[in-house]
C-alpha cells in the first residue's frame, strides 16, 4: 500500500481505531479515561504531597503538638514561607511551643524540604489540592489551628510512612526511658554506695566509741 | 508594516519589507518566547530571538540560599523533565565533593532519568504536531502515556513533575512495594505505543512535507554552535555524554545513539523516535539489574553541606542535550557562584541560521523541533 495519500490514511485509521477502540476494546479503554472530577476523585498514591501541614498527637491540638518552634524548617525552607514565633510563658521566659506557625501557601512549592529537616517528626506533607480564596493573601497563610492536624489523619493519609514515624518515635522514646531508668538506677546505686558508705563510716565512727 | 525605518532591527529596512513579531504570547506550547521576524514575500529574510519573559533569577536564588535549597528550584528549570535537572545539580556537587553514590541510587536516578526522557520525547512528538497546526490527536496520544509515566513518578517522589527526587550522594526515598514491578509492567506497553505514534504520523504526507528538508543544519555549524543532544544528533554527529563521559551506570547497559543524516526537521522528529526506544532498552535493563542497598551515602549531611572550597562543573546527558552546573564553593553553606549551562537556551542560538530563507510557517516547526523550554532558556 504505497499510493500516494496512503500515509494520511493509515493515520486516520489509528485515529478511528482509537474513537472506536475506547468505546469497545477494553485494552484500548483502559489506557485513561476522564475522571469525572467533582463527583469522582482521584485516589491518590500515598506519597502525594501537596502542602505541609503539623502532627499533634492524641485529641487536643495545644497539648500534643510536636513542634518546638526550633525554627529549623524556617530556616531550611528554599522560598522562605514559613514564619514561626516562640511561645513565652507568663514570666516571658521563652518555652518550646510555637505561638505563630504560619505557612504561605502561595509561596509554598511542596518540596518536602521542611519535612526532611525536622528533627522532631512534627511537620508532614499533606496531599490536599482543593486551595482557593477569593483573595490573594490572607486566605492563602494558613495559621496554626489550620495546619494542626491529628496523627490519625497523617495515618489516614500515609500509612506507611506514619507507622515508621510512630516507631521511630516509639523507640526514642524507649530508648530515653531505658537511658533515665539507668540513670535512676546509678542515681539509686550511687546513692546506695553513699549511704552504705556513710553507714560504715558511721559504723567506723561509732566503733571506737563502743567500748565506751 | 514599515517601510523605511526598522520597528525591532538597526537600520533601514527594504521598501516592501514586513516585520512580525512572533509572540511573546506562546508562540506554541514552549513557554513565552518572541521573535521578530523580517519577511519579504513570506520568506524570512531576518529573525531575532527576544528572550527572558520567564526571567526568574534563578541563579541569583540559588546563591543566596542553601546548597539542598537549590536542588527544589533545578526541578523548575526545564520542567517538563525535571528528573535529569536534579540529576545534573547532584553530579556537579557530588564532583565538587567528591561524594560516592551507593549502586541503588545510580540504578534509581537512570530510572528516573530515562523515564524522563521517554516522556519528554513523547510529549515532544504532540508538541511539534501542535506547531504545525495539528493540535489535537498527536498530543492528546502522547500526553495520555505520559501521564501514566507522570502517576509513576507521582508514587515515587511524590510530585507529577517537580521531583525533588535527587539528594548530594543519592536520592531522597526508596521506591515504594511494588513500584518496579508496576513500572516494569507499563513499559512493557509502550513499544506498542511507539508503533502506533509510528504509524499515525510517520508515513503521513503532509507531516513529511512540512519537515523534510526544512531547517536544514550542517554537522559543521553545529559542532561550531556548540548545540547537543537530539539537535547536534540529528545533523549527524555520534556525540552522547551517556557514551563521551560514561557517568553513572551507563557503560554497563547496552544501548545505541541513533543519528540523522540530513539535519533537517525531520531528522530531529524521527531521532527523538529512535531515542526513546533506546531509553526502553536501557529502562529494561536497569529494572533488571537494579541490586538491593541503600539509596543515599549515610555519610552526606544534606543539612547544612558544607563542600570544600573549590569549583567543578557536572553535567549530563539530559532529554534536550548537555545540561551542566557550574559551581564555585567557598566552603560555605552557599554557593559561591552557581551557574547552568541548559541545553536549550545554546540549541536556539541556531534558530536565526536554520530560519532564514525559509517560509514564515516552518519557522515554528523549526523552533518546535529544537524542543526548547523557556523556563531553561530565561531560568
Amino acid at each position: 500500500m504505497n499510493f500516494p495519500g496512503s500515509g494520511i490514511i493509515k493515520g486516520m485509521a489509528v485515529t478511528a481505531l482509537n474513537i472506536v477502540g475506547s468505546y469497545f476494546d477494553r485494552a484500548h479503554a483502559k489506557r485513561l479515561i476522564t475522571e469525572q472530577y467533582p463527583e469522582e476523585r482521584p485516589k491518590l498514591a500515598e506519597a502525594s504531597r501537596s502542602f505541609p501541614f503539623l502532627v499533634f498527637d492524641g485529641d487536643d491540638p495545644e497539648k500534643g503538638i510536636r513542634c518546638v518552634a526550633c525554627k529549623i524548617c524556617e530556616k531550611e525552607c528554599p522560598p522562605q514561607c514559613i514564619y514561626i514565633v516562640k511561645d513565652t510563658d507568663a514570666n516571658g521566659k521563652p518555652i518550646m511551643r510555637p505561638k505563630v506557625f504560619d505557612i504561605d501557601i502561595s509561596v509554598c512549592m511542596g518540596c518536602q524540604i521542611c519535612v526532611e529537616s525536622c528533627p522532631f517528626e512534627s511537620i508532614r506533607m499533606d496531599n490536599i489540592y482543593e486551595v482557593s480564596g477569593y483573595d490573594r493573601f490572607a486566605p492563602l497563610v494558613l495559621h496554626k489551628p489550620q495546619l494542626l492536624k491529628s496523627n490519625a489523619y497523617y495515618h489516614g493519609i500515609r500509612p506507611t510512612e506514619a507507622a515508621a514515624t510512630d516507631a521511630r518515635i516509639e523507640a526514642a522514646r524507649l530508648r530515653k526511658e531505658a537511658a533515665a531508668k539507668a540513670a535512676a538506677a546509678k542515681v539509686a546505686a550511687a546513692k546506695a554506695a553513699a549511704a552504705a558508705k556513710a553507714a560504715g563510716e558511721k559504723a567506723a565512727e561509732t566503733k571506737p566509741t563502743q567500748p565506751e | 508594516m514599515s517601510a523605511s525605518s526598522s520597528n525591532f532591527f538597526s537600520g533601514t529596512a527594504d521598501a516592501g519589507a514586513l516585520e512580525v513579531s512572533l509572540g511573546p504570547h506562546h508562540p506554541s506550547t514552549h513557554g513565552v518566547f518572541r521573535m521578530n521576524v523580517r519577511m519579504e514575500g513570506e520568506t524570512v529574510v531576518k529573525l531575532q530571538p527576544v528572550f527572558g519573559y520567564l526571567h526568574r533569577n534563578h541563579e541569583k536564588i540559588a546563591e543566596k540560599n542553601s546548597w539542598l535549597a537549590a536542588m527544589p528550584y533545578t526541578d523548575r528549570l526545564d520542567y517538563i523533565c525535571s528528573g535529569t535537572n536534579n540529576w545534573a545539580y547532584a553530579v556537579a556537587v557530588e564532583k565538587l565533593a567528591g561524594i560516592e553514590v551507593p549502586e541503588r541510587a545510580e540504578y534509581l536516578r537512570v530510572i528516573v532519568g530515562e523515564m524522563t526522557r521517554l516522556q519528554n520525547h513523547t510529549a515532544f512528538l504532540g508538541f511539534i504536531l501542535g506547531d504545525m497546526g495539528a493540535w489535537g490527536s498527536a498530543l492528546m496520544y502522547a500526553f495520555r502515556e505520559r501521564e501514566k509515566i507522570l502517576d509513576l513518578f507521582e508514587e515515587l517522589t511524590g510530585a507529577r513533575m517537580m521531583l525533588n527526587y535527587a539528594r548530594f550522594g543519592g536520592v531522597r526515598c526508596d521506591t515504594p512495594a511494588g513500584w518496579l514491578d508496576k513500572a516494569r509492567a507499563y513499559l512493557a506497553t509502550y513499544p506498542a505505543f511507539l508503533d502506533e505514534m509510528e504509524q499515525f504520523l510517520t508515513g503521513n504526507e503532509i507531516l513529511l512535507s512540512r519537515l523534510q528538508g526544512v531547517g536544514v543544519l550542517s554537522a559543521q555549524r553545529a559542532i561550531n554552535g556548540g548545540l547537543s543532544g537530539p539537535v547536534l544528533r540529528a545533523s549527524g554527529v555520534d556525540y552522547d555524554i551517556r557514551k563521551v563521559d560514561g557517568y553513572s551506570i551507563y557503560p554497563r547497559l547496552k544501548f545505541r545513539v541513533p543519528r540523522g543524516e540530513v539535519g533537517d526537521c525531520f531528522d530531529r522528529f524521527m531521532l527523538r523516535l529512535l531515542e526513546a526506544r533506546e531509553s526502553l532498552k536501557i529502562l529494561q535493563q536497569a529494572l533488571d539489574q537494579i541490586p538491593e542497598g541503600p539509596v543515599v551515602n549515610p555519610a552526606v549531611k544534606q543539612r547544612g553541606f558544607k563542600p570544600p572550597a573549590g569549583e567543578a562543573y557536572g553535567r549530563i546527558e539530559g532529554p534536550k542535550g548537555e545540561l551542566g552546573f557550574h559551581l564555585v564553593s567557598n566552603g560555605t553553606e552557599k554557593p559561591y557562584r552557581y551557574h547552568v549551562r541548559p541545553p536549550s537556551l545554546i540549541n536556539l542560538t541556531l534558530l536565526e541560521e536554520m530560519c532564514l530563507g525559509t517560509k514564515i510557517a516552518d519557522v515554528m516547526v523549526i523552533l518546535g523541533s529544537i524542543d526548547i523550554v523557556l523556563g531553561e532558556v530565561d531560568r
